[in-house]
């Protein structure tokens, strides 16, 4: 089997050109930034968007993956003799089979065959079968014979290193060596604290969970496929399915103009894209294969559990001196990150002048991290902000104040310390508490009974929230005055098509309902990395604008002409081009002959490149009042509070949205939410939402409070906002644990804060241990 | 199934809790789930089929006669026998509500709900709640109140309200909570469709139904 040459997107990308001359900063709006229901609410709320799960093509056929039942095991002999004589089985492939014999990359360097022999993680694919109902291709999974050497394992990455451990991968269960990081003395640092704090803490492995399963439909026409899929980037699953099948990347059609949900676990290809592929190719019809539910639990991501050791040093008046941070984690069976950006908000997010961090990332038999909202950040922020509280506690502060006097205006861990293009962490701070009422709150008193009230805070930033190139936009103005939109960016669930038209709008006076977009089609929209990291809408808004300030510049033009006034006079006033100077020269834009001539007017535009020498973060402060009852150990989140300076608000509605939906997600992290691995058999044995549990009605606030610190970041970007869908989340478990201290004494430093472990710390707080 | 009003009957067609589930649809639920596909590969002994049997299911107000295997589910049939992908396939266990369909008006998980088992029941799918190509009054709260990201879980949030409000027009915050909680939504756009339940109530009302 020859190496295909693979693409992988690890910076590798040219960039977009600049747009040619920088637009002045928006100074008063009329579309963006009010609140707007989204241009594709009707859709998603009537049945008529077609997500992916939901194709249907003629003669399609379901595929289903006989998956390794074991943490660690060889393939010794497959037998499908039995399953392919089974009525209304078309295909059924193994690693025997020539048109599955492909590679997998886990990373650049680290592959496997497509169904590999050594099964490193429970369901790791062995088989796969293609039949008319997807009960009969199960029906025929079932009666796939697989002999097994069943392999010693090691699923707890505390116990990876621990001698004797079974290894994962020949040479041992380290990834790499271990990643250092350090500025200053912290040695220094700590002997010139006057308090010196030290603790351990872990966050649980979290699944991510989309609503729609991840899968896809395949089809080829001839040498030419299209696939539908759930994904938040069509291009990297385009680039991926096309390398590994050596095929042109025109070839591989992939479509994914709706998406059921993925949080970074659908950032990339997956192996079930070349199943399909495959199954479809063998029998010369579509193919549709979605993961059931329990699989999604177990090989499409998660974020990985973090075992962290925090020490910090403070002086009285509240300076920071030291932190030093160990961190051990895991990223399953294959490289995937294990313990990537755990530590950065340790290193990044308040003033120290002496840091070291040392990050061990080790293998498991378990299946691969990926990607999850806000990667490492919300680990690290459980324990930092926890340290913070307890620091504030110590030198008799308020946690407030303690962050207050540690805001840093650079960013003191990358390469010479740029300063923050805008720093809203102060502002965060102070106008969150005080929309909270956090100083109130703090003296009203706990309770005496079994149920007692506490609050809590915890503030944050996010790495990577200024997006960037590359990204090309194509806008369209068509001779009525409407307008399409055409961009390579899924729309994840964010809104992203409704501010990307509120822009295109903001520009050309064009309604709403006048703008149509087409997206997530690598066969007939413009290039786009994946909708992740909280950077879509700072990278695709200004392309946006960009593209439509190229349609506005022909369209003043046209009207100039037809006007006879210069065109530096003119500007668009609703639907009409008119005179600054004399309100009564003015033309409608569907009246314009020159645009009727053309047909339409087309602007294509581009995402420039970011500020030199300046860091662009997102930051955000969250405030939390919770009810424990502490005969039962439950924890009630009864009020709920982000301030968010995400730069300029797009839409102040889908702009609440994500805010709500980041502090729900971090209640899950701070709460319910564990993946649990059996010590003995190796096995997750909470592989569904009866047992993962994901929070629901019942669990969030009646209300959780979205304060915008809108501080428009024109030096971003031009379009002055920054990432908002995962900062949001970071800091949210880390303020519920707060809350929970406040409210008993008890610190809970590894998640979830369950019943079950709270009632056990209160015990233990009663018996004085 | 449907019909029986005692106390337990109505409390449960306020919409189906995740605990309640199963005590409320009772054992035919139970069934679905024990013969359908939620087994993991390798565990059960080769199972078959069945003789495809005839049924005739009430669907929007339609009649459909249908060959099925008596192993679909009710969701099975709508969204790949059908094309009424309103009923979106979350977990097909009965866990997380996104293929909420009313049956004889009662919310359900139509995915636990055998397709032989919905004859003679009115079934109701979030394609049904349309008036013509204009949005029903749930469908219109929800777009309005932003009560969904993704929209994956939305048709199944849209039908559960639905239940909910036809069950008791005005309910209060908590039994708007305790009606949705059947429906999981990870997006986290629950304090949004808490203010979408509401003002649908009020739509509802101002358009007398």
């Amino acid at each position: 089997m020859r190496p295909p040459e693979l693409y992988f997107i690890d910076g590798a990308l040219p960039e977009t050109p600049a747009p040619d001359d920088r637009p002045e900063p928006w100074t008063e709006t009329r579309v963006v930034g009010s609140r707007r229901t989204r241009i594709d609410g009707f859709d998603r709320v009537s049945g008529a968007a077609v997500y992916p799960s939901d194709v249907l093509l003629p003669g399609m056929l379901y595929a289903a993956v006989l998956r390794c039942p074991h943490p660690q095991a060889r393939v010794k002999k497959v037998d499908t003799s039995a399953a392919a004589k089974m009525p209304g089985v078309r295909a059924v492939i193994t690693g025997a089979t020539p048109a599955a014999d492909l590679r997998w990359y886990y990373s650049r360097t680290v592959f496997t065959k497509l169904f590999d022999p050594v099964c490193r993680f429970e369901s790791e694919a062995v088989a796969a079968v293609a039949a008319d109902t997807p009960q009969l291709a199960w029906d025929a999974v079932r009666a796939i014979n697989v002999e097994y050497e069943v392999l010693p394992f090691v699923v707890d990455e505390r116990a990876a290193l621990a001698a004797g451990a079974p290894p994962v991968h020949d040479g041992g269960n380290r990834v790499a060596e271990p990643e250092k990081y350090s500025r200053g003395d912290v040695a220094k640092g700590f002997a010139e604290a006057n308090t010196v704090l030290e603790a351990s803490y872990r966050t649980a492995t979290e699944i991510h969970c989309p609503t729609e399963p991840h899968g896809c439909v395949a089809r080829w026409d001839g040498p030419r496929l299209t696939i539908w899929e759930s994904t938040q980037g069509v291009y990297p699953v385009q680039q991926r399915v096309a390398t590994s099948l050596e095929m042109p990347l025109a070839n591989v059609r992939v479509i994914g103009s709706y998406m059921g949900g993925g949080f970074g676990s659908k950032l990339q290809a997956d192996k079930y894209n070349l199943i399909a592929a495959a199954l479809a190719k063998l029998t010369a019809r579509p193919v549709k294969l979605f993961l059931t539910r329990e699989e999604t639990f177990l090989c499409v991501g998660n974020r990985p559990a973090a075992n962290m050791k925090l020490k910090a040093g403070v002086r009285k008046d509240g300076t920071l001196t030291a932190l030093e941070l160990t961190v051990l984690g895991t990223g399953g069976a294959y490289p995937a990150g294990g313990t990537s950006l755990v530590d950065w908000l340790v290193r990044d997010l308040y003033t120290c002048p002496n840091v070291r961090t040392e990050s061990t990332d080790v293998y498991t038999n378990a299946g691969p991290a990926r990607a999850f909202r806000a990667p490492g950040h919300p680990q690290g922020a459980w324990a930092l902000e926890q340290m913070m509280d307890a620091l504030a506690e110590a030198i008799g502060i308020d946690p407030v104040d303690l962050r207050l006097k540690n805001i840093s205006t650079v960013s003191q861990a990358r390469e010479g310390q740029p300063p923050y293009t805008t720093t809203g962490l102060e502002r965060c701070l102070t106008e969150g508490a005080k929309a909270f009422g956090w100083h109130e709150a703090r003296k009203r008193p706990k309770g005496n009974g079994p149920v007692r009230r506490g609050v809590g805070m915890a503030a944050g930033l996010w790495i990577a929230g200024s997006g960037g190139p590359p990204s090309t936009v194509v806008v369209k103005l068509f001779a009525d005055g409407s307008a399409n939109l055409n961009m390579g960016a899924s729309d994840i669930g964010t809104g992203t098509k409704t501010v990307m038209a509120m822009v295109v709008s903001e520009e050309l006076g064009v309604p709403l309902e006048k703008i149509q977009i087409e997206n997530a089609d690598t066969g007939t929209t413009q290039y786009a990395t994946a909708s992740g990291g909280s950077k879509t809408v700072p990278t695709e808004a200004p392309a946006v604008r960009d593209a439509a300030l190229k349609v506005k510049r022909q369209l003043l033009e046209i009207a100039a002409e037809e006007l006879k006034a210069p065109v530096n006079e003119l500007q668009i006033d609703g639907e009409a081009v008119v005179s600054r100077r004399d309100p009564k020269v003015r033309k409608k834009i569907s009246e314009l002959d020159g645009v009727r001539r053309r047909g339409l007017v087309l602007g294509v535009g581009t995402r420039g490149p970011n500020p030199e020498k300046k860091a662009v973060d997102p930051f955000v402060a969250q405030f939390c009042e919770v009810e424990v009852n502490e005969r039962t150990g439950e924890v009630k989140v009864l009020r709920f509070l982000s301030a968010n300076d995400s730069g300029r608000v797009m839409n102040r509605l889908t702009y609440d949205g994500q805010v709500i939906g980041g502090v729900t997600m971090g209640l899950g992290l701070a709460l319910t939410e564990q993946r649990v691995l059996d010590r003995q058999t190796g096995k997750m044995v909470n592989r569904n939402w009866h047992d993962y549990k994901v929070p629901t009605a019942m669990d969030v606030p009646p209300e959780i409070a979205s304060l915008p610190i809108e501080v428009p970041d024109n030096e971003a970007n031009i379009s002055g906002a920054k990432g908002l869908g995962e900062p949001v989340t970071i800091p949210t478990a880390a303020a519920v644990a707060n809350a929970v201290y406040d409210a008993t004494g008890v610190r809970v430093t590894e998640s979830p804060i369950s019943p079950m472990r709270l009632v056990a710390l209160l015990a233990g707080k009663r018996a004085g241990r | 199934m449907g019909g029986k009003k005692d106390d337990n009957e109505r409390r449960s067609s306020r919409g189906v809790t995740r605990r309640g589930f199963f005590t409320a649809v009772g054992a035919g639920a139970v069934g679905a789930a024990a013969i359908g596909r939620a087994q993991a590969p390798g565990e059960a002994a080769i199972a078959t089929a069945g003789e495809p049997a005839k049924v005739a299911l009430r669907i929007n107000g339609r009649a459909y006669r249908l060959l099925v295997e008596p192993r679909w589910t009710l969701l099975f049939v709508l969204r790949e026998r059908l094309g009424l992908s309103g009923a979106k396939a979350g977990c097909e266990r009965g866990e997380c509500g996104t293929c909420t369909v009313l049956i004889d008006g009662v919310p359900r998980y139509a995915c636990t709900t055998l397709a032989v088992e919905a004859e003679g029941h009115e079934i109701t799918t979030l394609e049904g709640l349309m008036n013509g190509d204009k949005l029903g009054p749930v469908q219109q709260a929800f777009l309005e109140e932003d009560a969904l990201q993704c929209g994956y879980c939305t048709p199944g949030q849209i039908m559960a309200a639905e239940g909910l409000l036809r069950a008791n027009p005005r309910p209060t915050l908590d039994e708007i909570r305790t009606g949705m909680s059947g429906n999981l939504c990870r997006c986290g756009a629950y304090t949004h469709i808490f203010k979408a339940v509401q003002k649908a109530s009020e739509l509802k009302k101002a358009g007398g139904r």
